[in-house]
């Protein structure tokens, strides 16, 4: 074992949420290390045009994502059932390299709706707690919206978020979400311009009474200076956006928003190909000496710090915390412990919409999230749920975000899968088709949850996470109710034919299909240690000098993707660190 | 900035000329032994070293850019080492951190101040003229007293041997340098502020004349390697435009389109502070200059500088650059007949777009860029086969990189693109051949001009097989 000079504070994992961190700590002249498994990426050499709109290497073989021949999950749907490892890319994307999965998102830059935070507590009170089935274990996120809303507008102005607000100081502007909650200013930068598939929608959902919004972007519509002084390039729409590096500078990412000045910070250091595998422990298992990790020649290196932030991906956070002995794991039988507690994920359908050959939509101009239209009337607690016995919801989306050829070229139903037939319908379909998409929430349950697999083990012979995952009945009905407005919306774009795709009673979780990449829970964050791994700060209950930032950290899922609220939580984590934390070193929050 | 490298593409007439001086100088050898010349007094004291002088000597340092030679890529500041090709061979620059018995941590001021302005090391030797003392002999004695404090007290020692000049004999030798320098080096003449009434602008002309040595890229150079000019006194040829590193120096005069005839003063400072307008970007030997010069210029020095440049009168006559709408119309309604259009619109407009001016401070635009109305199209053919990388710049850290197109496209390929923005939205650039891609496409640059400088790839530390200590450079310790 190679022991190396102690720092201050060890970042483990260099994503989002960890090149955040690092900068917001970079200015108290500490000593800072990020150690990030992958490789180095920036947008030169590695995304330049036309290197990276090539959809095999990086939207099918997965250039970006984190090898899953070296380390994966296992899955299985149920406490019964022995779980398999996850081979081929399809539900969810993990990321792998510097920038992490910031890199390949698509930009959808949400903030949550304020019922959101606390959404035990708001569907108790306005349904009451008989209202959610009995195995449902929805919790609070220990913080409030206005308490949050400073640094979801924080990472806003770092991302550049196009969009229009609807909301500004409790006053409703016309054109923006009337249901989110109250933002302080306007969005950065003005929203991208509709694309055509998005327009029809927009025009179709106004006339069902809907309010329909430019969907938030953090693919920038315009060159933006954000406040560290880093300038973003435009986007051009290029249909090259998840799953791809941007090459227009334009899509919102580690590299394009902080690390040119983070990089040059002489206190802060990065070393890639350092795959950390456990949290260090003093012999009390109160407090963490650092971490241990293996470099690129398999070496075992030791690394002290006096604080250990964990950033990496939600399901390597859980799975680091439950390697290192950090907090009681989860036991889905007495509902116990909170390591691996709450798994969570999305839930999505879509309804493809074909048009004649007079409406030309011309699918290749698309942004990640830019240029699309979004209604926001079925997400959250935007509705009554009464009559419709489910909890939770999700926002209706029109428009596309490309038409890459492989994974993007739709055919009407009825179309062969291949031969003569299909290249002709894919042909006479590929410029007249858009789609409309549901984007829902999931809720947590008592056993869905995430531990140890007691079989399979990653390339190092560490025990790889085991995810225990299936629908419920509350989301079957949520996926309905959404669907069946999107078809309503659909229909009323006036198309010759539409197609469906929605998860009925009885299909289960099938992990070779996309539905949103937005994996959650597993070390959530909550008022008590007896039901949550860290505290509002996000730092866990027994160590005090580990913090865990991410989607590991939400209670359960939102109808929103995820980025925004991650970025919101990180930047209020290391606000209290800062100024709290460093000064006198301990809980921030009394048990 | 490699000063010397400009005139290789002459290289067969020069070694006849250089082999026939050489012929000639062997006869006076002993003269050159025995009378050194240059001046200057070698015991001379400095200053009194204050904190005060070394942290002006700091700031000496940056206007003088001795950090653009003296310091290798990923080497410690001024140990050296960089090397620079010369008509005769590689030169390596030395190291100047104060070690005593690398460095120059031994040499007294008088000592300092000779090399510094007139070329001649402690032990009498001439030095190449990749260093430009016959700039910096218009240095005062009060900067030069700063530098001096600065580098013996400023500069972190780095024990590192000089390397070995890469030049063979005979040309090896230094003593006909001293006749070189006898010939071409000007008297030790510090510019005075009160020569002109007004103080900007002379405080413009000793930076740009004296510590920027800006004619050592920008004035072009005789066969016998000195610049035609010195200073405004040398006439019209003073920074009209040159070549260096196979890159085309353009004029910094009053030419309309192809010199800074259309660019305003404040443009100019904000170039040179951030490397970046909201029309243009620098690139080549310029980007070196902004990143480790010209972005710590206060903002005084910045407007000076500017203010003497837009005095100098053009030295061709041109008329100015008028936008012309013909090219937008055509590609925005699909009009590629033009040859090299579509060549354009496939590789080049989703950035510099079909209007030819970019985005402000991202994408440089390409209407009336001086680089593309000059006569030599020499940095648009490299900039397309090899692309680059912006430099960081004070409030710019952002390094927009362009990419490479050698591996996509043709020399004919390449010829017909950069024709083709050469001719369009008003630009007067002549046509460009795929002879003349085809000669630059051989000489790549060095580094990595499509990295960002943090990137640690460029030095090595993100490979693969990388350990950990390797990754921590030098600050591991206690295994």
């Amino acid at each position: 074992m190679i022991r190396m000079k102690p720092v201050d504070v060890v970042i483990v994992g260099f994503g989002w949420t960890g090149a955040i961190m690092g900068m917001e700590l970079a200015d108290t002249g500490l000593k800072i290390l990020a150690l990030e498994r992958g490789a180095y990426r920036d947008t030169s050499p590695d995304f330049t045009y036309p290197h990276n709109a090539d959809e095999l290497a990086y939207g099918i073989r997965g250039e970006l994502f984190q090898p899953l021949a070296r380390e994966t999950v296992t899955i299985r749907h149920n406490l019964n059932e022995t779980a398999v490892p996850y081979r081929q890319y399809g539900s969810f994307l993990l990321g792998n390299n510097v920038g992490g999965a910031g890199i390949h998102w698509n930009g959808q830059h949400y903030r949550p709706s304020p019922e959101d935070l606390e959404f035990q507590s708001h569907i108790s009170k306005r349904y009451g707690a008989k209202f959610m089935p009995a195995d449902m274990q929805i919790q609070d996120y220990g913080v409030t919206y206005d308490e949050l809303e400073p640094f979801l507008e924080q990472f806003e102005y770092l991302c550049g978020t196009s969009g229009t607000a609807g909301n500004i100081n409790g006053e409703i502007k016309e054109g923006g979400n009337p249901f989110e909650g109250p933002r302080k200013k306007e969005y950065p930068n003005p929203a991208v311009k509709n694309n055509y598939g998005a327009q029809l929608f927009a025009d179709a959902a106004r006339s069902k009474g809907y309010k329909p919004f430019p969907q938030p972007s953090s693919n920038a519509s315009r060159p933006y200076t954000n406040p560290h002084g880093v300038r973003l390039g435009p986007c051009n729409l290029c249909g090259y956006c998840e799953r791809f590096g941007c090459f227009m500078y334009s899509k919102a990412s580690p590299q394009t928003t902080i690390l040119p000045v983070l990089m040059r910070k002489p206190n802060f250091e990065l070393r890639t190909h350092s795959h950390v595998t456990k949290i260090n422990l003093d012999s009390s298992g109160k407090r963490a000496t650092g971490v241990t990790y293996i470099d690129a020649q398999g070496q075992q290196i030791e690394q002290p710090a006096d604080l250990v932030i964990v950033a990496a991906f939600q399901m390597h956070n859980v799975r680091l915390m439950l390697m290192s002995g950090i907090g009681a794991p989860y036991d889905p039988n007495t509902g116990k412990g909170v390591i691996g507690k709450n798994y969570a994920y999305q839930m999505m359908s879509n309804v493809n919409v074909f048009f004649d050959k007079d409406v030309a939509i011309n699918p290749f101009i698309g942004a990640g999230s830019g240029g699309n239209v979004i209604i926001d009337e079925f997400n959250s607690d935007h509705f009554d749920h009464g009559p419709q016995g489910f909890v939770g919801g999700g926002y209706i989306l029109g428009g596309q975000t490309g038409g890459r050829p492989i994974q993007q070229l739709l055919v009407p139903p009825g179309t062969p899968a291949w031969g003569e037939k299909w290249k002709r319908a894919a042909k006479d379909s590929y410029l007249h088709t858009t789609g409309v998409q549901t984007h829902g929430s999931v809720m947590s349950y008592r056993d869905r949850y995430l531990d140890l697999d007691p079989t399979y083990k990653d390339a190092f012979g560490l025990p790889l996470l085991r995810i225990t995952f299936d629908w419920h009945d509350n989301e079957y009905k949520m996926t309905r109710f959404l669907t069946d407005r999107a078809q309503e919306i659909a229909d009323a774009m006036k198309p010759r034919q539409t197609s469906q795709t929605i998860r009925k009673p009885g299909d289960h979780y099938d992990v070779r299909q996309y539905q949103t990449t937005h994996t959650t829970g597993g070390v959530i964050q909550g008022a008590s240690p007896e039901t949550s791994a860290l505290n509002r700060f996000q730092q866990n209950w027994d160590v005090h000098n580990v913090f865990v930032t991410g989607a590991s950290a939400f209670p359960q899922n939102i109808g929103y993707n995820p980025t925004g609220l991650i970025g919101g939580l990180t930047y209020m984590s290391v606000k209290a660190i800062r100024e709290t934390y460093l000064k006198n070193p301990g809980p921030l929050v009394q048990a | 900035m490699n000063t010397f490298a400009r005139p290789r593409r002459r290289g067969g007439g020069l070694w006849r000329v250089i082999v026939a001086l050489l012929i000639l100088l062997l006869i006076v050898w002993m003269a050159a032994m025995l009378f050194p010349g240059g001046g200057g007094d070698a015991s001379a004291k400095g200053a009194e070293i204050t904190p005060d002088l070394v942290k002006q000597g700091e700031y000496v340092a940056r206007l003088g850019d001795c950090a653009a030679c003296h310091t290798a890529p990923g080497g410690n500041p001024y140990a050296g080492g960089l090397p620079i090709e010369s008509p005769v061979g590689i030169i390596y620059s030395t190291n100047i951190t104060p070690d005593p018995d690398t460095g120059i941590g031994k040499y007294s001021y008088g000592q300092f101040e000779r090399a510094v302005r007139r070329g001649i090391d402690a032990e009498g030797r001439t030095l190449y003229p990749a260093m430009p003392y016959p700039s910096y002999a218009k240095v005062n004695d009060q900067d030069i007293q700063a530098l001096y404090a600065y580098f013996m007290q400023g500069v972190q020692p780095v024990k590192q041997d000089n390397h070995a000049e890469g030049i063979a004999w005979p040309l090896s030798m230094r003593w006909p340098l001293t006749y070189w320098r006898w010939l071409f080096a000007p008297k030790v003449r510090p510019m005075q502020a009160a020569d002109t009434a007004d103080a900007t602008m002379a405080r413009g002309q000793y930076l740009v004349e004296g510590l920027g040595h800006c004619g050592a890229c920008h004035t072009p150079r005789a066969l016998t390697l000195q610049e035609k000019a010195l200073g405004t006194a040398g006439g019209s040829k003073y920074l009209s435009g040159s070549t260096n590193d196979n890159w085309v120096t353009p004029s910094l005069r009053g030419e309309l389109a192809s010199g800074l005839g259309s660019v305003p003063e404040a443009e100019l400072v904000t170039l040179l502070k951030s490397g970046r307008t909201d029309r243009s970007a620098v690139f080549g030997g310029m980007s070196d200059v902004v990143e480790h010069s010209t972005q710590y210029m206060s903002d005084a020095d910045l407007a000076a500088v500017a203010h003497f440049l837009k005095s100098l009168p053009a030295a061709r006559d041109e008329q100015a650059v008028v936008y012309n709408e013909a090219t937008r119309t055509a590609l925005y309604g699909g009009n590629v007949s033009a040859p090299g259009a579509q060549l354009y619109v496939d590789n080049c407009a989703t950035c510099h777009r079909t209007d030819g001016r970019g985005y402000g401070q991202v994408f440089p635009a390409l209407a009336g860029n001086p680089v593309l109305n000059g006569e030599n199209a020499g940095s648009a053919i490299r900039l397309v086969l090899h692309g680059a990388t912006m430099p960081p710049g004070r409030d710019a850290p952002t390094q927009f990189s362009m990419p490479a197109f050698r591996e996509r496209l043709t020399d004919q390929q390449i010829a017909d693109i950069v024709t083709f923005v050469r001719a369009s939205w008003g630009n007067r650039g002549g046509a460009v051949s795929a002879h003349q891609v085809s000669e630059l496409r051989g000489k790549p640059p060095v580094g990595q001009p499509t990295m960002t400088t943090y990137d640690p790839r460029v030095r090595g530390s993100d490979a693969p097989g990388a350990t950990a200590e390797e990754q921590a450079g030098t600050s591991v310790t206690d295994k």
